[in-house]
């Protein structure tokens, strides 16, 4: 047994004292990266020597397992990240979406809200923004007060034009937001219908009956088992033709979760909720 | 566990026969050209998987694995998530992710904030995969023009694999692979040519 064989005995023994300890269960979290993070707050943040000490820290300690998860994922995104996924939307979805008397959708692992609020504006302008819900959740209080905050550096802000436009954005993307000092304010009119939340994808349940399910590079995180989980979370809170849109870099192809689904668009990585009855 | 250590291998040569399980590679500006050059020395049946991370502007998603694809002998593709490495095909990082491995021998994505204003990052990938493969991994620092990838080949040393760096005097630039010989953690200094020779030294194995 080598060094990174016993490292990976420490880590699984400090997710499991943290799901006995407070219920977050990181055990099905894609082991490498959550590896890299723990390693990453050993190092810079921890004031242990190895990962076994942090054990009694986590378990004793309620404010360093705060300081352990909020480190856990931040993943960083932009505003209308991937804009031909926003393109694809706007012409495969929104035209059915129009159809609904409301339209209800999932944003799970909004992280710090950019690409909430890069739906938000898009619904304004297709008209769908007024009888629309939107659902943010996250299970990080940090990531997730950024994203109600909706306050961003102003250097992002000539990356998240140039994706708008790509986007198929229609106005000026200096009317959704206040300029200020070296920030950004989202208009606090784009806000009204967002209802943001803790939801943790690993351990709580379904949520609503959705048209559409947002979730983002949120599966990178998860191993194959959990995936599989949450794929058929998805398809429990997604009313029957709703749609579910991951991030580009992603598939249902190595999980069994995908056996809900239908493709819509291969490389905006679209898909539909079969219909009752479909055959699997 | 007894490990057989980098410095038992001659410089130039080839790779011993059936030891090395996977080979990492990084690069930047100018590590383009570098890698075209190694690749070109592999041939189809190669017996490891080969990942790379090659820092590209973030919209040319899909470029960087058919313009290599192109040029090389080797099957390119660029990386999904959860998907098995398998021998004989070359996986590059999707720009604007880092790339990591499972151990399972799998591949992963992230898109945790960049490490050293890079995503991808060398580092990560590396780091990662020394800690799946240790003495089984082969490491190699192209041409770049910033220091990254040195923390991740120190990596791939402290667990007993093979560590490469591209001679500066023959990279277009330099600071990538003379930051990796700094750390004192690369075992071997060669030409692009060189590189590629000694890892196609691999591939008459097993069959």
């Amino acid at each position: 047994m080598n060094n990174a064989d016993i490292e990976n005995i420490e880590i699984s023994l400090l997710l499991e004292a943290i799901y006995e300890r407070y219920g977050h269960d990181f055990r099905h979290y894609a082991r490498a990266s959550i590896s890299r993070r723990i390693r990453q707050f050993l190092n810079n943040a921890s004031g242990c020597a190895s990962i076994s000490e942090m054990i009694p820290k986590v378990l004793h300690d309620e404010s360093f397992f705060e300081r352990l998860i909020n480190n856990f994922s931040i993943p960083v995104t932009e505003m209308f990240r991937d804009p031909l996924v926003y393109r694809s939307i706007r012409q495969k979805i929104v035209p059915l979406l129009k159809t609904y008397p409301f339209v209800r959708i999932w944003h799970a692992g909004c992280a710090t809200g950019e690409e909430v609020y890069s739906m938000a504006i898009l619904l304004k302008e297709e008209g769908l923004y007024d009888r629309a819900t939107i659902f943010a959740t996250d299970f990080n209080d940090v990531a997730l007060s950024k994203a109600k905050e909706g306050i961003y550096a102003v250097d992002s802000i000539k990356q998240f034009t140039g994706n708008y436009q790509q986007s198929g954005g229609s106005a000026s993307f200096s009317e959704y937001y206040h300029a200020r000092y070296d920030s950004i304010a989202i208009q606090h009119s784009l806000k009204r219908n967002i209802t943001f939340a803790n939801h943790n994808l690993a351990t709580d349940g379904v949520f609503g009956e959705m048209h559409l399910i947002m979730c983002r590079n949120v599966l990178i995180y998860l191993d194959s088992a959990l995936q599989s989980r949450v794929a058929n979370l998805f398809g429990e809170s997604l009313t029957y033709g709703g749609f579910l849109c991951l991030g580009t870099k992603e598939t249902l192809d190595f999980t069994d979760g995908g056996k809900h689904f239908k493709v819509i668009d291969e490389p905006a990585r679209i898909y539909q909720k079969k219909a009752a009855g479909f055959a699997p | 566990m007894r490990q057989p250590t980098a410095e038992s291998e001659s410089a130039g040569g080839v790779a011993p026969r059936g030891r090395y399980r996977a080979i990492v590679i990084g690069g930047s500006a100018g590590g383009m050209k570098a890698l075209l050059t190694v690749l070109s020395r592999l041939h189809e049946g190669f017996q490891s998987p080969i990942i790379v991370v090659l820092h590209v502007h973030p919209t040319e998603s899909g470029y960087l694995a058919e313009h290599l694809g192109e040029r090389c002998g080797l099957p390119v593709k660029e990386a999904l998530d959860k998907e098995p490495a398998q021998a004989g095909v070359v996986y590059v990082a999707p720009p604007g992710y880092h790339l990591l491995v499972e151990r399972e021998e799998t591949l992963a994505l992230s898109a945790d904030e960049p490490v050293r204003f890079a995503r991808p990052s060398i580092d990560v990938l590396f780091e990662s995969a020394a800690h799946v493969w240790s003495w089984r991994l082969i490491g190699v620092i192209l041409s770049g023009a910033n220091s990254d990838g040195a923390y991740g080949i120190s990596q791939i040393r402290k667990f007993g694999g093979l560590t490469i760096a591209q001679d500066p005097t023959t990279a277009e630039y330099p600071v990538m692979p003379q930051s990796a010989v700094d750390t004192a953690s690369v075992a071997k200094i060669l030409s692009p040519e060189e590189i590629g020779g000694f890892l196609g030294g691999m591939n008459c194995s097993t069959k």
